[in-house]
């Protein structure tokens, strides 16, 4: 048994202890926004949060999450930055397909949380490991300086 | 029935006016009629020509409860370029609803009842527009008919606005949702009875972006993508997100090389793995594939990731004879092979003036010959399908863009009717082509017949894709061409080398089909004297299939970066040259060119415009401030390509460093697709198109030894990431000309990107990429 606490709820999970977190969430867990694109770590669609820290789950057996917090793509929507993350993707109409964009969502928000005002080049590094075949990646560098920038803006208002 | 100024009635007018492209300020105006007559007399056309064509009826794709809530039925499949948002969007419109009260659902697989949903081709909003108007037109006659029954007053003051019905004399309302129930009972009316709103009444349609004023004076929002807020929480449901009670899970071994089949596999450590219910063999079905699957062992067990490690265990040794020459297929020696034999004539594909004459007497013969490798879709989503099997019935969920074929394939693999498939379309991570091919579905359907009809899902991995998929062909283009004293070119010669999709479902015809060497080749629009296009032999190895674009992918590659090295052999300017070989403004007849196919569509409505040619050049060239002055190491490259009915030019602002890494600074890309549905939607496939076309360039190869694909993952198989993302993209719309008929949008922004790339590194370095991926070409 394993446990571990997935978006504030603590699990104790009966699988095998190298097997990857992704598939612990998606197959086990039942939380299947977090998605398989390569894993090897190489595309970032499967990126949580582990502690806070963008994790590809992927390539992270779910034995080295044990004690952890896991944070998904589902749970975004109750944390300030996410949320703010999330708005400003759809304001921008990022996604096309969208499969990759939950992966994305979850490297920019804790891109904000280190580093709540990156330059456009600290965006581009950090987003830098996160595939997304359909080409969205003007959008997303637009839409994380749109969710950076808005408490500046609240607050100036 | 309400006829005011802002309405157009039916009229007796040519097909070429469908849709009418009106100067009136805003980004888009279409004015919509048509006359059943000659829609009936021009059958063999565009959606009438597509399996079960086109369906009108309300019915079918409208639905209004009585609490209002308005459902429309999408039919074709969504991977990104958001057409259930957009096909949403003309219904709504058309209908008057209230956006916030419209829902979407997504159509099983069944032509019969929707028409064609073989979503590929660039196709959707070209061939649905109209029947989706005229669908929700008819609903929307529907509900006036049943609020006038009601009040007991003409129709024709009777007239729907947002969400109601309202009496104009008395000003009394109706919902939607109250209308609805009476609505149902109405019957539906006759085509010819339809009044379709004019542009000035739409809310959405040709909408650019954010609020905007409407005509009529209330606030709009552009409507947001319909999946947006489903996706951005992780909620979207696409192939791997859908689960069945007592599914098992399954990978599959297939064979290393194209038509290679299982002699022996030892599976005793496999069964004994945690987690391992089964393994099972799947027959492979010889060549050609078409879309039936490869063949392999499958590995069924309680979850995903025991499905992948048991596979890991599998000790299998293949015959590699049924296999014949793919077994050892060599991409460098294939490549060597193509080249040599672009050296000899070909198969004539067309044929004016005399070739030979031009090129002996030309004052300065240029010559190139330019390679594109395999690629692979790789959509983000790798493909995976559920299927069932139940009292002899068939279930399947899958991210399919054929549902039709995946339905008709899984019929005929179990031996069962039709109407005894269901299959469901999910949402697709993606598409590009690969999704088009229903392999992977029949895999899921074989594994769940062995295993008594149990739930299935069957995962390819990342390695899966990149080794199995149906590869984009590979091709050898070599050009040579002659010029006078004056710089004219006199002579154009083209031999183009790719393996044939056609080889998928016939004796490897080891020629390019019609609809391939339409794909820009033979519809190659430069006004020269002399022209020669050969098309020599070139077999296929593997399964060669659709990747966006498909084969205008090598030709604009091959013929846009020829004519910039034809105008720099001329000394002139790469534009005005450009220009003058496509000559003066004028509309050809696609089958002078030898060109059947037209993808699909009435040469008469859809010919090759070379005024929209130019246009798209001028607009792109205008944008990027073509002509001035560049810092050392950065330079303009050009590149305009017509295809799926729709004219695309790009200009890339590229630097190149000493190191040789490329950065490209700002895409200028002018887009004529005619009316425009969804301009923003629009913008984004463009977006898109130049990231995807800009890895095609510098970095995307499939390679081949010993039939085996080398790329494992992307790791070895690189697609562009947000370093290789241009710093701005611009995407400059074209106002539609008044009698533009719609063109294509998700596939043609992405052929002239490659070459305007190419062109640009050439102007920035002086150095000419004829040899695709660019890779360390430039290093050193």
């Amino acid at each position: 048994m394993i446990s571990l606490t997935i978006n504030g709820e603590k699990h104790e999970l009966d699988v095998p202890d190298g097997m990857p977190l992704l598939w612990a969430l998606r197959d086990v867990v039942g939380l299947r926004g977090t998605k398989f694109g390569c894993g090897m770590s190489l595309c970032g669609a499967c990126t949580v949060h582990l502690d806070g820290q963008a994790t590809r789950s992927c390539v992270t057996p779910v034995s080295q999450a044990a004690g952890k917090s896991v944070t998904t793509i589902e749970a975004m929507g109750d944390d300030a930055v996410g949320r703010r993350v999330q708005q400003a993707w759809l304001d921008l109409g990022v996604a096309q397909c969208g499969y990759c964009q939950g992966g994305q969502i979850m490297t920019a928000t804790a891109l904000l949380k280190n580093n709540p005002a990156p330059d456009r080049q600290e965006i581009r590094d950090a987003m830098n490991g996160n595939l997304c075949r359909c080409g969205t990646y003007n959008r997303i560098e637009q839409a994380v300086d749109r969710a950076a920038q808005e408490p500046r803006e609240e607050g100036q208002a | 029935m309400s006829q005011d100024s802002d309405t157009l009635l039916l009229a007796n007018v040519s097909r070429r006016h469908f849709l009418q492209g009106l100067a009136a300020g805003g980004a888009l105006v279409i004015a919509a009629r048509w006359d059943l007559a000659l829609a009936e007399e021009d059958k063999e056309y565009g959606a009438d020509a597509m399996p079960h064509g086109w369906v009108d009826d309300p019915n079918v794709f409208i639905r209004i409860d009585t609490d209002g809530t308005v459902t429309i039925t999408n039919h074709r499949s969504e991977m990104g370029q958001g057409i259930r948002t957009s096909l949403v969007m003309v219904a709504a419109d058309e209908l008057g609803a209230d956006w916030d009260r419209v829902r979407v659902e997504q159509a099983p697989g069944d032509e019969e009842k929707y028409g064609n949903q073989n979503t590929d081709g660039s196709r959707s909003m070209r061939h649905w527009f109209d029947p989706m108007r005229r669908s929700a037109a008819a609903a929307r006659t529907m509900l006036e008919r049943a609020a006038a029954e009601r009040w007991q007053v003409p129709v024709g003051e009777c007239r729907a606005e947002v969400h109601v019905v309202r009496h104009e004399p008395s000003g009394r309302e109706l919902g939607f949702g109250e209308l609805a129930a009476a609505a149902r009972e109405l019957p539906v009316p006759d085509r010819k009875e339809l009044v379709l709103k004019s542009p000035d009444e739409w809310r959405f349609i040709g909408r650019e972006t954010g609020p905007s004023r409407h005509a009529r004076g209330f606030e709009v929002e552009r409507p947001l993508a319909i999946d947006g807020k489903a996706i951005v929480s992780g909620e979207a449901a696409y192939g791997a997100d859908i689960v069945l009670d007592d599914m098992v899970f399954a990978t599959v071994a297939r064979a290393p090389a194209y038509g290679a089949t299982v002699k022996a596999v030892d599976d005793a450590e496999t069964r004994g793995m945690p987690g391992v219910l089964d393994v099972i063999r799947i027959e492979g079905t010889g060549q050609p594939a078409g879309f039936k699957p490869l063949g392999g062992v499958a590995v069924v067990a309680e979850n995903t990731w025991a499905a992948i490690e048991g596979r890991k265990a599998l000790a299998i040794e293949w015959d590699f004879g049924p296999a014949g020459d793919n077994a050892s297929y060599d991409s460098v020696a294939y490549k060597e092979m193509l080249e040599t034999a672009s050296r000899s004539p070909g198969k004539k594909i067309r044929d004016r003036g005399d070739i030979e004459r031009a090129l002996s007497e030309a004052s300065n013969v240029v010559e190139a010959t330019y390679y594109m490798p395999h690629m692979a879709q790789a959509p983000m989503e790798p493909p995976v399908a559920i299927a069932r099997i139940v009292d002899g019935k068939a279930e399947v969920w899958a991210p399919v863009q054929n549902p039709q074929a995946t339905r008709e394939g899984v019929a005929e693999r179990l031996g069962i009717d039709f109407e005894d498939v269901t299959v469901n379309v999910t949402l697709l991570g993606g598409g590009f082509g690969r999704k088009s091919k229903p392999d992977f579905v029949f895999e899921a359907v074989d594994l769940s017949k062995a295993l008594d009809g149990r739930p299935v899902r069957v995962q390819w991995t990342r390695e899966d894709d990149l080794h199995h998929t149906y590869f984009h062909a590979v091709s050898v283009e070599r050009l040579d061409a002659g010029l006078d004293d004056g710089g004219k070119v006199t002579g154009w010669r083209h031999r183009t080398l790719s393996p044939s999709i056609s080889s998928l479902f016939q004796e490897d015809p080891e020629h390019k089909a019609g609809f391939e060497l339409g794909m820009g080749f033979n519809t190659m629009p430069f006004d020269i004297p002399a022209i020669r296009l050969e098309n020599p032999e070139a077999p296929a190895h593997v399964r060669i299939g659709w990747f966006r674009s498909v084969y205008n992918l090598p030709h604009a590659f091959s013929i846009q970066s020829f004519a910039a090295e034809l105008a720099a052999a001329a000394g002139r300017d790469h534009r005005d040259f450009l220009l003058e070989l496509l000559g003066p403004p004028r509309e050809i007849d696609p089958r002078k060119l030898g060109d059947e196919w037209n993808y699909g569509e009435n040469p008469a409505l859809y010919p090759i415009d070379i005024a929209r040619m130019r246009k798209v050049i001028e607009t792109a060239t205008e944008a990027a401030g073509w002509g001035r002055e560049m810092p050392p190491g950065r330079g303009l490259g050009l590149a305009m390509h017509h295809s799926f009915a729709s004219y695309t030019a790009v200009v890339l602002d590229v630097g190149v460093d000493d190191d040789g890494n490329v950065t490209v600074h700002n895409a200028d890309i002018a887009f004529d697709c005619g009316p425009q549905v969804n301009p923003e939607r629009i913008r984004s496939q463009l977006e898109g198109a130049c990231v995807m076309g800009i890895g095609i360039a510098l970095q995307s190869e499939i390679s081949f030894a010993e039939g085996r694909v080398q790329q494992d993952n992307f790791h070895q198989y690189l697609i562009p990431r947000m370093a290789q993302a241009p710093r701005a993209v611009r995407v400059h719309l074209i106002e539609p000309a008044e009698d533009a008929e719609l063109g294509g949008v998700g596939e043609p922004g992405l052929p002239p990107v490659p070459p305007a790339l190419c062109n640009a590194i050439h102007a920035a370095t002086g150095k000419r990429i004829r040899q695709l991926p660019v890779g360390d070409q430039l290093a050193g």
